[in-house]
């Protein structure tokens, strides 16, 4: 990799300094994707600044109807933690689906729907439950959050603190792995909310998380997996690649929601 | 640029100089000369560098060195007692659990972190949590039964 | 039996180090003053160089000299050598183009090594390398193998027109075209044997020093046979005699074959280390682990089977293309020929048999042999084309098999593709496979596997494979341009310790411990007392190193040659000091006595006397104890066995699981149980893997799609099952020790067991053929073209 500064500020206003202190400044999480890409020589940042030492930016706790699980809490804790298992446990069944162990153990919420990789796992979870990403200056819906592969609504001088999860009245989350990366292949979020039902669809996009109207609406009627059948996504506008056809990937979606539905109970 | 750091690395202060760009098992391997942990892979996908931080298993490959200042390290070296194998190690020689060896140091490291949360870890699970470490060589059978049987040991000791 | 000898689960000796991370791999050592080296490779598939400017590079920090292929040329320097001359049906010899270290104006694989920077670290060398200006004009690309004989084809080599490195055949086609014509019934199959990556977990890696002062050279590699790429790169590449030039193979952390080869960076650092005159170190990263490690299988076959009304295998017709890749590695022409065809007989007395066998360049990484090399292949196809004339015939897959099977009493059996079976019991291994696997409960088990909505099948191999390669007589009129023969030494210290040295190569297989306990069996001394010495040439005498399970088959008898030796020496001493007849000498259980008395002298009291020759026949008998052997075998050793696989697939998303393996195999007399079972757990695992999981992508220009674990897929602990395993051994007549090879039948013998289990699964809906690997979009695929109602839902 090339060389950088390395900065690890204990505070949120500290980062935001060290954020503004240059070109190229690279904020760092669990650091899991960002220094395989480093290491890659896939990115040059001037300046590294680590976000693992500012204390309010993790943990997780209950607030009304809502988890809210600090940026930098790891995949590890959000899957063991209590408040999460007994509130919305999808989540915490997700969390605990990312990656492996020892990735869990140092990748954290922020970082990963700060990267917004179309494969990840945490955007689906977002989507679904309809939950609010809170920065330092702002709160923004999911929807508004993610745009697109790689990309969110994130601005230069912002920094990703804490996503606030709507407890719903029942979720799940089925996951098809890629089956070297263990990336989601396809990965459907099912969630019943006061709201309706909402479906998100994470490692089939091109343009990474989406929602899938067509089930939201059957399953509203009907939350049952029975209530999807007939019931077919596009293909278009879904990846191809050596792992799945676009036509796999749309029947599979079909299949992980009407598993996720059951899970849901 | 060079960075100073200093953490405790098997029971034992260390400190030293690096650069931002060094990755833990690189300070391991060459500041060190603790070459139990190995690079199998630049994915952060084979667990041939698993080490534990503070006790929580890691791929040091994919941990700057200078992220772990002030933290507590454990590697392979760092398990036997005065000669004594570790009960995971014991295990993984009773059931030949190993056959070249690369993958093992950090196979050893992932095994004994499940053990913390699970005190007796069926099959399926042992199979799950090894999702972060590739051998090789073994098929796993043996591997899965060496888990098995030093996890019982530890739960035991 | 004692609890460390002959037929002990004895706990391997070299363990610790290993759990302790005192383990010493190639990228452990660190020599005084060391450099590090980055090899810039090419990112395209083919192109033309026209030029290099390292200036820039040169002036970069920390970075010690820049050499090119220029550099290289300019030293005179020889290209990588191939070991193995095949010769076309037309008598002509194989194509054989350079193999240059570094490449002067053309690449020809992505991944070809274009320069190399060497600086004082790593990380400054590769900042260097992105300074390096490389003007390519790319060139059109061909990788497919099957595409590489086409009229239209881009050319790989001048020299090799239409991309064709041999045109080979063993056999008779008339004869064979002529049953064909006739019989009864003939099934015919077309297939792909898919490419693989090998990925032993240790990276390849190279550390080359030269001490001025003598002028020796010192290469510390990653290799499964140090003596042969002493060899090789001294005599062939580097021009340095065998006593200048030490090659030290460490512990080496997994091969499977993919180390035996002689590469590019072995030779770089060797010959650079004497150019900047201080120590280089190379390590491959896992991408050029992937890009560079000589890659394995890779053919395209079309095959026919002749029977008669009762399924009698009457004739057997292969046509296969296989892929060298852009060069020769340094077996890869023999793995497709005389590892493949002379297999296809299998465990069947089909009488006549014909291949033709194309082996084609293309732009890909090299092919060489990989766990099983050329007998995979041949019992892939075998075993699919015998299962799918059962299918055809009507007939249960085990009766189709006992009515062609080569009967016990049958062996030695000659095939008629050039091998002499020694020994085996195919239908034995298979009726306690049958019983091991509830083969009578199958279906009952197929049934309720249906009310769960899963598709259940059940899928056999019977096999036999040829290894303990070889006999050097028979490999050298077959091409082999090296004996195959092996190296033991036995060094009996004077308090009667022993260290033994073999020119075999342990990278997994615990030699340190199989080796021991022949040892200590046969000379009644504590295991503890017994050391194993490999893996470097100035300690080791000679040896062809690890592959093609020839280690104990070849080696272990070397070993066992040398201690008849060293007895018999023993037995003159001791025949000395008990003042009796050499005749009289009795040796057992560590003691020599005189027959019939209590008279007798432990083991350790001969060696001291060996060292110590005060009362010593000194006239006859030179003191000392050591005695080296070279053993070199008759014939090959031919384990074989039964492998059994049942799969459930999902419908719903094609995901196949093995949910129970099955594999009885005959590996004549064991050694270590525990260490055999573990050989085959890792072979079957690779062999699952090749069914289920693991394919090498090469897009059509040539790039490698497959390129990190990203996306090549290696098996993990959750894609395995626990393995069910017995043995039927039959003792090998032909093995002095009675012992056959065990470390690749796993991989030889389990891909037909899993792809037949798929396709038996899916026949009710007609389906009669799936490639490897059988991935989930594949599978779904089929199903939804057989019945379209089932996956579309």
């Amino acid at each position: 990799m090339y060389n950088f500064e390395y900065n690890r500020p204990a505070s949120l206003d500290d980062a935001l300094k060290a954020l503004s202190s240059g070109e190229e400044v690279k904020l760092m999480a669990g650091g899991q994707t960002l220094i395989p890409t480093l290491k890659q020589r896939l990115a040059q940042p001037s300046k590294v600044v680590d976000l693992s030492g500012i204390a309010e930016l993790k943990g997780i706790t209950v607030e009304g109807n809502a988890v809210v699980i600090g940026a930098m809490t790891t995949h590890a804790t959000v899957a063991a933690s209590a408040e999460v298992k007994a509130k919305i446990p999808a989540l915490a069944n997700l969390a605990h689906g990312i990656g492996d162990p020892q990735v869990r153990n140092r990748g954290t919420l922020g970082g990963s729907i700060s990267n917004n990789d179309p494969a990840a796992d945490y955007p689906a979870a977002l989507m679904a439950l309809g939950a609010t990403v809170h920065t330092n200056k702002r709160q923004l819906a999911a929807e508004d959050f993610f745009a697109g592969m790689f990309t969110t609504a994130l601005e230069e001088d912002e920094i990703l603190t804490k996503v606030s999860f709507p407890v719903p009245e029942k979720a799940a989350y089925a996951k098809f792995a890629q089956p070297a990366s263990r990336y989601a292949l396809v990965g459907v979020f099912v969630a019943k909310t006061s709201g309706g039902v909402r479906v998100a669809v994470t490692g089939a996009g091109e343009d990474g998380v989406f929602r899938v109207s067509d089930f939201e609406a059957a399953l509203s009627k009907n939350f049952a997996a029975s209530a999807l059948d007939g019931i077919t996504v596009p293909a278009d506008g879904l990846n191809t690649d050596i792992h799945g056809a676009a036509d796999y990937r749309a029947h599979l979606i079909g299949v992980m929601a009407k598993r996720a539905v059951q899970a849901a109970g | 640029m060079a960075i100073s750091v200093s953490m405790t690395v098997n029971g034992k202060t260390v400190s030293g100089d690096v650069e931002a760009r060094t990755l833990l098992v690189q300070f391991l391997r060459e500041q060190l000369q603790l070459t139990g942990t190995h690079v199998g892979c630049d994915t952060s996908q084979c667990g041939a560098c698993v080490v534990h931080i503070d006790g929580e298993s890691v791929k040091s490959c994919t941990v700057l060195a200078a992220q772990v200042n002030g933290t507590s390290v454990t590697t392979i070296e760092g398990l036997a007692n005065n000669g004594t194998l570790h009960p995971m190690q014991e295990a993984f020689r009773e059931h030949h659990g190993l056959q070249c060896g690369f993958c093992t140091p950090g196979m050893v490291m992932s095994a004994i972190d499940l053990v913390k949360t699970h005190p007796k870890p069926d099959e399926h699970t042992i199979r799950e949590w090894l999702e972060g470490n590739i051998c090789r060589c073994t098929g796993y059978h043996n591997i899965v039964k060496a888990i098995k049987a030093g996890a019982e040991k530890m739960s035991a000791a | 039996m004692s609890a460390t000898g002959i037929g002990a689960s004895v706990r391997r000796k070299e363990d610790l180090r290993f759990l302790t991370g005192r383990g010493n791999y190639t990228d452990d050592i660190n020599r005084p003053g060391q450099t590090h080296a980055y090899i810039l490779r090419s990112p395209h598939a083919h192109a033309k160089i026209n030029a290099i400017d390292i200036s820039a590079a040169q002036a970069a920090p920390g970075v010690i000299a820049i050499f090119t292929g220029k550099d290289m040329a300019a030293d005179a320097l020889g290209g990588l050598p191939c070991g193995w001359q095949i010769h076309s049906r037309d008598g002509s010899p194989m194509k054989e183009p350079g193999h240059p270290a570094l490449v002067v104006d053309r690449v020809r694989h992505v991944g070809d090594q274009v320069a190399v920077v060497i600086a004082e670290s790593l990380g400054q060398a590769k900042d260097a390398a992105e300074l390096i200006e490389v003007d390519y004009a790319p060139l059109p690309a061909i990788a497919h193998p099957g595409k590489a004989l086409a009229g239209a084809a881009p050319q790989v080599w001048d020299e090799a027109p239409g991309n064709l490195c041999y045109d080979w055949i063993i056999g008779d086609e008339a004869e064979v075209d002529a049953v064909l014509k006739g019989a009864h019934h003939v099934t015919r199959i077309e297939l792909t044997n898919n490419r693989l990556i090998p990925n032993a977990m240790e990276p390849r890696a190279a550390v080359g020093e030269y001490d001025r002062s003598t002028g020796d050279y010192t290469l510390y590699t990653t290799s499964q046979n140090p003596h042969v790429i002493r060899l090789l790169m001294g005599a062939f590449v580097l021009h340095i005699p065998e006593h200048r030039l030490r090659v030290v193979a460490p512990d080496v952390g997994g091969g499977f074959g993919s180390k035996i080869y002689h590469y590019a960076e072995e030779a770089i650092v060797t010959w650079a280390s004497a150019k900047i005159n201080r120590p280089i170190k190379w390590t491959a990263e896992r991408s050029e682990s992937f890009m560079t490690d000589a890659h394995g299988r890779d053919h395209v076959t079309t095959a026919q089977l002749a029977m008669d009304k009762d399924g009698k295998f009457l004739a057997f017709k292969v046509d296969t293309i296989a892929n060298m890749g852009a060069y020769l590695s340094t077996f890869a022409p023999c793995v497709p020929t005389y590892l493949y065809a002379t297999l296809l007989a299998g465990v069947y007395k089909t009488p006549k048999i014909f291949a033709n066998v194309r082996a084609v360049f293309t732009h890909t990484v090299p092919v060489d042999a990989y766990r099983g090399a050329g007998r995979p292949e041949a019992t892939y196809l075998v075993e699919r084309i015998v299962s799918q004339a059962a299918r055809e015939m009507g007939l249960d897959q085990a009766e189709l098999r006992r009515r062609n099977f080569i009967k016990r009493e049958e062996f030695p059996y000659q095939t008629p593709v050039a091998l002499v079976y020694d020994s085996g019991d195919p239908a034995g291994c298979l009726d306690k496979a049958l019983k091991l696997a509830d083969y009578a409960g199958f279906e009952a088990r197929r049934k309720e596997a249906a009310a769960r909505g899963k598709y259940r099948g059940i899928g056999f191999s019977t096999y036999v494979e040829a290894c303990g390669i070889a006999p050097s007589a028979v490999v050298g009129s077959l091409g082999a341009r090296a004996g195959l023969y092996e190296c033991g030494q036995v060094r009996v210290h004077p308090t009667g310790s022993v260290t033994v040295f073999t020119g075999t190569h342990s990278h997994g297989q615990g030699h340190e411990t199989t080796f021991a306990q022949l040892v200590s069996d046969k000379l009644g001394i504590p295991i503890e007392n017994v050391d194993v010495v490999h893996g470097d040439t100035a300690k080791v005498p000679f040896g062809m190193g690890t592959y093609g399970s020839r280690s104990l088959a070849v080696g272990g008898v070397a070993i066992d040659r040398a201690m008849d030796k060293v007895i018999a020496k023993a037995k003159k001493i001791a025949a000395h000091l008990l003042e009796a007849a050499e005749a009289d000498i009795v040796f057992e259980n560590g003691e020599f006595s005189v027959a019939g008395t209590d008279r007798k002298k432990a083991f350790g009291e001969i060696s001291l006397a060996a060292y110590v020759p005060h009362n010593y026949p000194i006239t006859e008998l030179e003191p000392g104890l050591e005695e080296t052997a070279f053993f070199d075998p008759l014939n090959f050793s031919y384990p074989g066995g039964a492998h059994l696989c049942e799969v459930e697939i999902d419908p719903d998303t094609g995901v196949t699981e093995v949910v129970k393996f099955t594999a009885v195999d005959d590996f004549g007399r064991v050694i270590n149980p525990m260490i055999v079972e573990g050989q085959v757990h890792g072979g079957l695992a690779q062999g699952i893997g090749q069914a289920l999981l693991e394919a090498c992508v090469y897009d059509e220009d040539g790039q490698l799609i497959t390129g990190s674990f990203m996306d090549y897929t290696m098996p993990r602990a959750d894609n395995l099952p626990n393995f069910s395993l017995d043995t039927h051994n039959v003792p090998a007549p032909d093995n002095p020790l009675g012992v056959k090879g065990c470390g690749e039948v796993g991989a030889i013998g389990s891909p037909p067991a899993v792809i037949n289990a798929i396709i038996d699964a899916l026949s009710p809906l007609g389906i009669t053929a799936i490639s490897m690997p059988a991935t989930p979009p594949k599978v779904w695929q089929a199903i939804r073209s057989a019945r379209p109602s089932v996956a579309a839902e």
